[in-house]
């Protein structure tokens, strides 16, 4: 089962500097943000790095009171970053929503068709003024897009930019 | 960047060899501390490019370029489709058709003074900027195509704008060959309440002051007075334009890939422009572009009318609307020999057509065609003119912005938004904004000096200098 975490607002304003077992970061890119998440596995790396995509948008916390499920899929784990946050967006773009909770499943990793994906969201209409929402994210990209294990420690990492 | 990587071929213009895979050299237009300051990647990207199939020339980079995804942005490339040349999604970017448009007022900065907070205020409220605004517009399946298809056209057609436009924005304010059938339905989706909102980012809507004038005669003729206010907008083609460049992104990583083309970049991923995906792209890519042309003329209309409101004998008529995120079908010479129809990439670049050129409307054609360069929040923007050698220097294209000199972490790290706000409001320039956060993203000190960037572009004979405008009012989303 995924393991799924409420965030806090004391996490949500600062990201770790010290490495963690789980956890996310934004690092710089021209005009735009690079968004990192990382964990024990790839499906907890990449929830945390759509916690780090909506950390583009807010510091504030997000309350998770309304659930939505996207499933999708690509050639491999990387592409499948790319199109997995581009659901997130998509969702946050359609439903005028901010998400900051999430659970993601993913298949296929050891096969030769592909990887699928499934995630749930949990979050909540914008609010203008309590968000004071930054920069819309307008697509993840696969500039700088880095799905893999670490060597050192272990951890899976996942990180791509954003396009803002 | 260190110029010394480069061969120089005058004071603003440097080139790089062709090497490897590169099949044509690259081009940089910019003055030595503009070189300095410019990213390696600048180069290795501009190299990329150069390497792609069908390019045609060179592999051109305007003054402002920076760092960006597979092409740099302030990247202009030019491919032939008889020669094997490619349309990329990437080099189009993800907010296709983003773009600038200005319209003259005729006021006096005197008279918008008096008002100016009240002003300030009205316009926040009738333009929808930002994460999480609502526009008014919301657009069934029927009327989304018919966008798709029209443009600024239907736009004008539903009583969002003035006939009188037309001719003042790019191909008449309609891009031919749109194909709605190419737009995904979540493109669609994303867009059907999308309409007439601004987005965020360095997304705005300015009351500037003509403060400076280059050169009186054509701004004489751009309708540009000294001491008058004008209204610009900046933005694109919003979620569609987004959706649209992230689905065919993928499709032609995952296509070049099969098809095992081996790319520098994944992000340079690109197709044949005569393949199925190509001429499905450019389908789905002119309905983008219309999306945006329509949405800028909506944004303009309401703009119209919060002015009229305070200003009932204003005239807000429209200079010029410029894309600057485009792949246009154009004819140009290269290197003096017969005409050739080109698929003209411009990433962060504006189309600079010099005086004479056919697709000018009547009142321009004898001066050239504007091009409305963005600069920062506190230090203004520029209107050019298309320069009669950049058919020749750079398949007629210049500088967009001023191009951003820093992240937008760094620039948090840097300022606050609220100290931005009362240090412009403190120089008479009103920020309105739901977020601190971004305006601090969108500091002044985050961007080049928009100065530098179009006196290199006046001097690499691109464009010239007709005017410089201050901001006096700031909408951002």
């Amino acid at each position: 089962m995924p393991t799924e975490r409420v965030e806090t607002a004391a996490a949500a304003a600062q990201p770790a500097n010290a490495p963690r077992e789980i956890g996310w970061e934004h690092f710089p890119h021209g005009a735009d943000i690079g968004v990192r998440g990382w964990g024990p596995s790839p499906a907890r790396a990449f929830e945390q790095a759509a916690l780090a995509l909506t950390r583009i948008v807010t510091a504030a916390e997000v309350r998770p009171e309304t659930e939505v499920e996207v499933a999708c899929e690509a050639p491999d784990l990387e592409l499948l970053l790319v199109e997995w946050l581009n659901a997130v967006v998509f969702e946050m773009a359609v439903r005028r929503m901010l998400f900051g909770r999430f659970a993601v499943t993913i298949e296929g990793e050891d096969g030769p068709g592909g990887v699928r994906l499934r995630g749930r969201l949990w979050g909540e209409p914008v609010d203008i003024a309590r968000h004071a929402p930054a920069v819309e994210p307008k697509g993840a990209t696969v500039t700088a897009l880095r799905v893999a294990r670490e060597p050192d420690d272990g951890r899976w990492s996942a990180a791509c930019v954003v396009d803002v | 960047m260190d110029p010394a990587r480069l061969t120089k071929l005058d004071d603003v213009t440097w080139r790089i060899e062709p090497t490897g895979a590169m099949r044509v050299p690259a081009i940089l237009c910019a003055d030595e501390a503009l070189i300095r300051e410019m990213d390696d990647k600048v180069a290795e990207q501009a190299s990329n490019v150069a390497a792609l199939p069908g390019i045609v020339g060179a592999s051109f980079v305007m003054p402002d370029a920076h760092w960006g995804y597979g092409f740099p942005i302030g990247g202009v490339a030019a491919f032939d489709a008889e020669h094997g040349g490619v349309v990329s999604a990437g080099g189009v970017g993800f907010d296709i058709s983003c773009g600038v448009r200005t319209m003259t007022t005729g006021l006096p900065l005197a008279e918008v003074e008096r008002v100016k907070d009240a002003l300030a205020d009205a316009l926040a409220r009738a333009i929808p900027a930002g994460v999480g605004s609502e526009g008014a517009i919301t657009l069934d399946p029927v009327a989304m195509d018919a966008m798709l298809r029209g443009g600024a056209r239907w736009a004008v057609e539903q009583g969002w704008g003035e006939a009188a436009d037309l001719e003042r924005i790019e191909e008449g304010g309609c891009a031919e060959g749109a194909r709605p059938d190419c737009v995904s339905a979540r493109a669609k989706e994303r867009q059907r309440r999308e309409m007439g909102t601004l987005g965020s980012g360095n997304h705005y809507l300015e009351v500037q002051v003509v403060e400076e004038v280059f050169d009186p005669a054509v701004a004489r003729a751009f309708g540009l007075a000294p001491g008058e206010v004008v209204v610009t907008i900046h933005c694109g083609s919003r979620g569609l334009g987004h959706q649209i460049g992230t689905e065919f992104l993928k499709e032609m990583v995952i296509a070049a890939e099969a098809a095992g083309l081996e790319l520098p970049d994944r992000e340079l991923a690109c197709a044949p422009i005569a393949s199925e995906v190509g001429q499905r792209y450019l389908g789905a890519m002119r309905p983008a572009t219309n999306c945006a042309l329509a949405n800028r003329e909506i944004l303009g209309h309401f703009a119209r009318r919060v002015l009229r409101h305070f200003f009932p004998q204003a005239e807000l008529r429209l200079l010029f609307d410029v894309s600057h995120n485009t792949c246009k079908v154009e004819t140009h010479r290269v290197n003096g020999r017969e005409p050739r129809t080109l698929f003209v990439h411009r990433k962060g670049a504006t189309r600079a057509f010099g005086p004479g050129h056919p697709s000018l409307p009547e009142a321009l054609r004898p001066v050239g065609q504007p091009v409305l360069i963005g600069g920062s929040m506190g230090t203004g923007s520029y209107v050019l003119v298309g320069a009669p050698e950049s058919e020749e220097r750079s398949f007629a294209s210049a500088c967009h912005g001023a191009g951003c000199a820093m992240s937008r972490l760094a620039a948090t790290q840097q300022w606050s938004g609220r100290q931005i706000v009362d240090e412009l409001a403190a120089r008479g320039i009103l920020i309105r904004s739901p977020s601190m956060r971004g305006v601090a993203e969108e500091a002044p000190g985050a961007y080049k000096d928009v100065s530098a960037v179009v006196l290199a572009a006046e001097r690499a004979g691109l464009a010239r200098r007709v005017a410089r405008m201050r901001p006096v009012i700031c909408i951002k989303g």
